[in-house]
């Protein structure tokens, strides 16, 4: 046990941000932050499908291209995500802790169903991150399409693509999975102003509305691109298989 | 009216409790909801037997002691209301009313619906004063304060340390307590030279006791019986990230 009326030690400036409840919310906010932007950055990327195989695999070319930049950008961003992940868990099982015996009757007046969930939410995001960087970025479990190129000799991301999404338990994973990514949003999205103190009464009334526009935004965004594929408006290139 | 209740029994902080079911009969529904359990007990001490713990002092919503958690809301249904001043034309003939105490690590149950809630004392030891010498009262308007802050700070001074806001939220949390109290400080002149060591040893404290961390649920606030916005939890926020690189001289 802890000696509660010990005067509280003022701590340093990491201690303030590792080990202090607001400290520790205000990293998973930062870093939540930086997903946030990758999320968004990474589907402007992608939407390029609907230009053409041209425009697709060149813009894979050119991010093959920053050479160690790129991987800079990856290592920051898993940086992120690991910081994400290890404090959703801890603060999961802090908060746990800090009511060991639970209510026999417990009714939520406010607290929405996306923000109650958002650890199980957050799991799910993980899993498909494993799953994602397996399927396109190393390539893991679909090699057959890995090794195709197209009429200028680039590596085919295009096609690689639109033969992953023609397997509709692939296109599948996929729409559940960016479901989840995009419920974990409506509260993230909102959360982090409040986390940062941005947040007042009048502003809460445009938040709310704005994020959950802003997350059907990106789950429409998204899975436009397996639908495309599956309903045969993005189509494979002639001579590819 | 008649009414079914559950209640949470509990001899001591040691024992294990269980809910135990009681009959509450010919209840008026001018009553509040403590004369409810004033009536239940008084039939239980007439039968000789121990009558149910719980918390009140003022009965008028304004010194924070009771604290039931009321089929399962704090405080229970009406919004803006504490306890106390809930009164039973809020209920239906033959309802079933499940009554529990806050549940907190940081709050021990005492003894049945009775929890221990200085925790938020030793909070506000940590840092929900200022210091001033004491003396002669100084004149009224001596220091200006505009409207708007005065405003401010008497809504978040609103507060009256009940602690249904960690009852209510899922994880235990009392951060609208403390930004209730930072927020009362801070928006007042007399409040900002020590704004800094006051937000960051008050959040140490609320740590040590073990409450949990926020998540943004707003919970807190829907139970509140004095209606504190999270607004000010924003403010702690903000005043907590100003604060990080504050060092105690
Ligand atoms: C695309 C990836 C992700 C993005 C963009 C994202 C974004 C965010 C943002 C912005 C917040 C709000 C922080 C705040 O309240 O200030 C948040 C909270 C949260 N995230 Fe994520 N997240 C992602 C992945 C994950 C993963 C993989 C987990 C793993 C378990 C996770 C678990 C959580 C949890 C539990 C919270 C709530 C924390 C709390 O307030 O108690 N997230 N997320
Ligand atoms: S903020 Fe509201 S619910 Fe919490 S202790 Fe103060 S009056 Fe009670
Ligand atoms: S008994 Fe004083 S507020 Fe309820």
């Amino acid at each position: 046990m802890q000696d509660v009326n010990a005067a509280p030690t003022t701590a340093s400036m990491p201690a303030r941000l590792l080990n202090r409840s607001i400290g520790k919310k205000l990293l998973m906010s930062l870093s939540g932050l930086v997903l946030l932007g990758y999320v968004v950055g990474h589907l402007i990327g992608n939407l390029q499908i609907f230009v053409g195989q041209n425009a697709l695999n060149a813009y894979a070319v050119f991010l093959r291209s920053i050479g160690a930049w790129l991987w800079i950008i990856r290592a920051f961003l898993l940086g992120m995500l690991i910081i994400h992940v290890w404090f959703a868990v801890k603060l999961y099982f802090e908060n746990r802790s800090a009511r060991p015996i639970r209510y026999k009757r417990k009714v939520y007046q406010e607290a929405t169903l996306s923000s109650r969930t958002m650890i199980w939410t957050g799991i799910g995001v993980f899993l498909f991150v494993v799953y994602h960087l397996l399927h396109f970025t190393f390539i893991v479990t679909n090699p057959q399409y890995s090794h195709l190129e197209d009429a200028l000799g680039r590596h085919d991301v295009y096609s690689m693509v639109i033969l992953g999404f023609q397997n509709y338990l692939i296109s599948a994973v996929y729409l559940v999975s960016i479901a989840i990514v995009s419920y974990h949003l409506v509260h993230a999205a909102k959360s982090m102003f409040q986390t940062w103190g941005l947040n007042d009464t009048n502003f809460e009334k445009i938040l709310r509305p704005a994020t959950v526009i802003f997350a059907w935004l990106i789950l429409l965004g998204y899975i436009a691109i397996p639908i495309a594929v599956l309903a045969g408006i993005v189509k494979l290139p002639e001579g590819v298989i | 009216m008649n009414l079914t209740l559950y209640v949470w029994r509990q001899k001591d902080a040691k024992d294990k409790g269980y809910m135990e079911k009681f009959d509450a009969k010919d209840i008026s529904p001018d009553m509040s909801f403590l004369e409810m359990l004033d009536v239940v007990n008084e039939e239980l001490e007439s039968q000789g037997k121990d009558p149910i713990a719980f918390d009140s002092d003022c009965r008028e919503g304004i010194c924070g002691m009771c604290s039931l958690n009321i089929n399962g809301v704090a405080h229970g249904p009406e919004r803006a209301t504490a306890a106390c001043q809930l009164h039973m034309r809020h209920f239906k003939d033959g309802d079933t009313i499940y009554i529990e105490p806050w549940r907190a690590r940081a709050f021990p149950v005492v003894k049945d619906l009775i929890v221990d809630r200085s925790a938020f004392d030793r909070i506000i030891e940590a840092g929900g004063y200022i210091s001033v010498g004491t003396g002669g009262a100084p004149d009224a308007n001596a220091i200006p304060i505009s409207k708007d802050d005065a405003e401010t700070a008497f809504d978040a001074a609103a507060c009256i340390g009940c602690g249904a806001c960690v009852a209510a939220c899922k994880n235990a949390s009392a951060m609208l307590f403390v930004a209730a109290k930072v927020s009362h400080l801070v928006n007042l002149p007399q409040g900002k030279v020590e704004a800094k060591r006051r937000v960051v040893n008050m959040v140490a404290q609320m740590d040590k006791e073990g409450f949990g961390n926020c998540t943004n649920y707003y919970e807190c606030q829907a139970a509140c019986p004095k209606e504190i916005s999270v607004k000010f939890i924003a403010q702690m926020n903000r005043e907590y990230l100003r604060s990080l690189r504050y060092k105690d001289k």
